[in-house]
């Protein structure tokens, strides 16, 4: 696709109803069983008193089975998916998620498992819960891992209230958390539920921390430093350990966002870079589907002077004699407590562990040195012809597995955003990359090519950029007024927010 | 080893040649020395598919799930009948695979989901708000604990005893971070008690949280405690099942001003816990408090019917510090689930079931009731779940035989010490539509038999009610698959 369709397409001309348009009073679908011997049909009001009950159905559809079904198969085909196309979202590491990993999670003896199963009738899942544990331990390089933190934000919201518990426990209270301007959104926000003030640090001329502005905001008031490494800009930072030295002789613990991991697994180790606290987003490096936003899961790894204060409960191994048992472990004094319900998302970890028992170590190794090869070559192909000219790499270094492209140039020369760009590879059947992020980076195009890419995708996305710069150069307005061939054309996000509609009337 | 990575040999050469450079090593470069792994991970190597399903399967195999034993345990997770359609639906690549939906115009189907998804939880719940979806229930609470502080400017929470323990002790958790003082009331005959609640809520009180039914399976007067939090200007958050709401007077309906959940009884698995998701209603005045992604829906250049991910001002993504949650995944795909087995109950389906958990509940709940050594902990209006006091202690009650050849498996009831000392000799019941008449006369069989002692021999009744002799083995092993 290389002209605008300017016809409108049969998806386009479709005007998608809601569920509750398509409902027609009588119609069903569920068959619910009969109440069953001996139940009696006793009228709800002398089980329970009238004022309590509801007076009119709520407003559910009424709709049959194949509608159901019509309305979402039709809805999905809406959706750009990651197994349909290329989908090089910064900071996002979309993978190929295997397909082995939804049979074994659908396996009764998983997905039927009620979560206040008597630890002795669970055993193969307090098993599978303890080996993720452990791998993820030898993965970041630290003693225990929590795998109750439902995604990585609220990883990170565990991290800082351990931070918190660490400081108390050691009779202090210092209130500042550091953060280069380079981190995730997460980060600030996670530190304000937390109770702590943030505190920006800048980025030097390599891409890494300014370690003299580092320097310049360490005092005894630093509780923490949260740094991602490599950092959103695809660098590793190289000043990691003598910046861990620093916060620590202040006496502030190092909080690692693993949302990067995938560039690093069996080459370094956040744990070896003198990080406390890490968190990992197993829907990220360890290939659990996004699912349109979720679930993901955050689990935690931590070093032994954080590990009294991880959340509660803890799966254990017990061994007595020939006999080992798993358990999960309440009597924790100093824990923080739980963060959610029961022991987590389990049946992300089953997924994730199906993962990394297929890779194995040796995999995960070849994993992020092919997506750190896949990156630094999709970079270079960027960085000839038009894309050289108009989209400059940020910092221009070896990347690691992701890297930062500017389109302030495109804009200036061609009058054509970083925006309209990302809008028009949508004509292209590309999802864009991670767009206007990091923030310091002029209209940047943040991108993660993963290792799970063929070459001739990474080859295609780069003639597709050259080809959109290209037609920008003839007619600006092509790329302006993208994409054409989607269901929707671009949408007008001002006055959805202005004039508020979030429900079927 | 199935690396699932496509470059073969040549291909990587041919990268590095493009690169500039003679090997992969050269780009790690960057990583100082001193701080690389310099030997493999201790993992072992990997494994093929057969072997690792094989492995999976055979952990899989050694848990008691729900297909193997009549599970009635509850407390917040529940084993509903999640329809064929929920699988087929949320297995389809467009729905399993992309990220949230930050490119409308490329995920209108996810966007489209989310808005179908809102709609039915504000109509269950009867708030006019809802966002797409939280991580789960308890972490819900928190998030409602942030929203008020933030709208009341004030630093006091007020639990009922009758909240989830595990909403309690994530908001004990939170409120740390938050600065939140957590004061808790307690429960009077199953319910919550109206005159503690009264003296507990002052001007310093953000938000009191209440659970209906609570965590006893009792139905809680929503309306009437609502009225001593509504004289402090305090908000009236709700906990609720939502498959009680077919019945159950809606909490918008009660005054409240925020309702959240566990959603994990639409449409998903029990999954020893999660994912889940956890839903969040409020009124029209927290729309712009909210936590969490909103679809909202909108039009294109061209005049069609669109959708987007709205008031993202809120999101951390754009206000960073000074956002109104940290969330950024949570569990769209959980939320699709849910909205499917909505849709798939309808309008008359969801009463419906309300309704045959309401009558099965009660017939259980007599019948337990009234065996020897038990008794009810109390006698206020259930739904799906109540609470049975034993003579014998709770866990002597669970083991499904004498325990001499090793340990037995567990009768799956929920035991309330752990979380309530003061009930350390009770157990909560819970009852689905999966939890047949016969089953249930199971369950009450092999009570009889705990409390009797496995080695003694107790009389069965036949259907004319006349004592049979009975021998237990045949029925525990009968049970257990």
């Amino acid at each position: 696709m290389s002209t605008p369709t300017l016809t409108e397409t049969p998806q386009q001309a479709e005007q998608p109803a809601t569920i509750y348009e398509k409902s027609v009073p009588g119609r069903r679908a569920a068959q619910l069983p009969p109440l069953g011997d001996g139940v009696a049909e006793i009228p709800l009001e002398e089980l329970i008193p009238a004022n309590l009950l509801r007076e009119k159905p709520a407003g559910l559809p009424e709709v049959s089975e194949p509608e159901i079904i019509r309305h979402y198969n039709r809805l999905s085909r809406r959706n750009f998916d990651l197994d349909t196309g290329f989908y090089p979202l910064g900071s996002c590491t979309m993978k190929y998620n295997p397909r082995l990993n939804e049979r074994v999670a659908a396996l009764p003896g998983h997905a039927k498992l009620h979560p206040a199963t008597d630890p002795a009738d669970a055993q193969g899942a307090l098993q599978l819960m303890y080996l993720l544990q452990e791998s993820l331990a030898e993965i970041t390089g630290l003693p225990t891992v929590s795998l109750q933190p439902s995604a990585g934000s609220q990883g990170e919201l565990a991290g800082l209230l351990l931070t918190r518990a660490y400081h108390a426990d050691q009779g202090r209270n210092p209130g500042k958390v550091l953060t280069p301007d380079t981190a995730h959104g997460t980060n600030p926000a996670s530190v304000t539920m937390a109770g702590y003030e943030v505190v920006k640090v800048a980025t030097n001329e390599k891409g890494g921390v300014d370690v003299a502005d580092l320097k310049s905001k360490i005092d005894d008031d630093v509780a923490c430093l949260m740094l991602t490494n490599p950092n959103t800009l695809g660098v590793f930072d190289e000043n990691i350990a003598e910046m861990a030295g620093l916060v620590h002789e202040a006496g502030g613990l190092l909080y690692y966002d693993g949302a990067n991991l995938n560039a690093i697994m069996g080459q370094a180790r956040p744990g070896d870079m003198g990080f406390d606290i890490v968190h990992v987003n197993l829907h990220k490096s360890f290939s659990q589907p996004h699912g349109g936003g979720g679930p993901g899961a955050g689990p935690i790894a931590v070093s032994e002077r954080v590990e009294p204060f991880i959340p509660r409960p803890q799966v254990v191994r017990m061994e007595e004699g020939d006999d080992v048992f798993f358990d999960l472990d309440f009597d924790r004094p100093k824990s923080i407590g739980r963060l959610r319900g029961f022991q987590g998302n389990f049946g992300v970890f089953v997924r994730s562990l199906a993962y990394i028992l297929s890779l194995g170590g040796d995999g995960l190794t070849e994993a992020s040195r092919l997506a750190v090869l896949n990156a630094n070559y999709l970079k270079k192909r960027l960085s000839d012809g038009r894309a050289g000219r108009y989209l400059p790499v940020a910092f221009d270094r070896h990347c690691m597995h992701e890297f930062v492209l500017s389109g302030a140039p495109m804009k200036k020369d061609l009058g054509i955003k970083t925006l309209d760009l990302a809008k028009r590879l949508l004509d292209f059947g590309f999802h864009p990359p991670t767009v206007y992020f990091p923030l310091l980076v002029d209209e940047a195009l943040m991108i993660e090519p993963v290792e799970t890419e063929a070459k001739e995708h990474l080859d295609a996305f780069a003639d597709a950029i050259e080809k959109i710069l290209e037609e920008a150069e003839t007619d600006p307005g092509i790329a302006q007024n993208a994409p054409y061939t989607t269901p929707v054309r671009r949408l007008d996000e001002v006055g959805a927010t202005r004039n508020p509609r979030i429900r079927h009337a | 080893m199935a690396g699932y990575t496509p470059a073969t040999g040549d291909e990587q050469a041919e990268m590095l040649d493009a690169i500039g450079i003679d090997s992969i090593d050269e780009l790690f470069a960057q990583v100082p020395a001193d701080i690389r792994l310099n030997r493999p991970l201790d993992l072992e190597d990997g494994m093929s598919e057969s072997e690792v399903y094989r492995f999976l399967a055979g952990l899989a195999d050694t848990n008691l799930d729900a297909e193997r034993i009549p599970s009635f345990l509850g407390a917040g997770m529940y084993d509903h009948y999640v329809p064929a359609i929920v699988d087929a639906i949320i297995g389809r690549s467009e729905f399993l695979t992309p990220y949230t939906p930050y490119q409308p115009e490329g995920s209108q189907g996810g966007l489209q989901v989310m808005f179908d998804f809102q709609t039915a939880m504000s109509e269950i719940t009867g708030l006019p708000v809802s966002n797409a979806g939280l991580y789960e229930g308890p972490s819900a609470a928190a998030s409602a604990a942030y929203l008020a502080m933030g709208q009341t400017g004030r630093t006091g929470l007020v639990t009922s005893r009758g909240l989830h323990p595990h909403s309690r002790e994530t908001l004990a958790t939170h409120a740390v971070g938050f600065g939140a003082t957590l004061t808790e009331v307690g429960l009077d005959g199953g319910l919550t008690s109206g005159e503690e609640l009264e003296a507990a809520v002052t001007e310093d009180t953000a938000a009191v949280f209440l659970q209906n039914p609570n965590f006893l399976g009792a139905v809680e007067d929503i309306t009437a405690l609502g009225e001593a939090v509504k004289a402090k200007g305090a908000l009236l958050v709700v906990q609720v099942d939502p498959m009680t709401l077919g019945i159950l007077r809606p909490p918008g309906e009660c005054g409240a001003d925020i309702a959240y959940g566990e959603g994990q009884p639409l449409g998903n698995r029990l999954d020893f816990g999660g994912p889940s998701f956890g839903f969040f209603c409020a009124k029209e005045e927290y729309l712009r408090k909210m936590p969490g992604r909103i679809a909202g829906e909108t039009t294109d250049v061209d005049g069609r019917r669109g959708f987007v991910l709205t008031l993202q001002t809120r999101e951390q993504h754009i206000r960073r510090e000074k956002a109104t949650s940290n969330i950024c995944t949570a569990q769209a795909l959980n939320s699709l689930a849910g909205m499917i087995h909505l849709a798939w109950l309808g309008k008359e389906g969801f009463v419906e079931l309300g309704e045959l958990m309401a009558r099965r509940t009660a017939y259980a709940r007599r019948l337990i009731g009234g065996l020897d050594g038990f008794e009810l902990l109390h006698d206020a209006p259930v739904v799906r779940e109540f609470a049975v006091r034993s003579d014998r202690p709770v866990e002597e009650l669970l083991p499904l035989g004498d325990e001499s050849d090793g340990p037995a498996p567990k009768l799956p009831v929920y035991p309330l010490g752990r979380d309530y000392p003061e009930y350390e000799d009770c157990f909560l019941v819970a009852i689905t539509e999966n939890r047949s008449v016969d089953e249930i006369g199971w369950l009450a069989h092999m009570l009889e038999h705990a409390q009797a002692g496995w080695g003694e021999h107790i009389h069965d009744h036949d259907e004319a009610g006349e004592p049979v002799a009975n021998d237990h083995d045949g029925a525990v092993t009968g049970a257990v698959k």
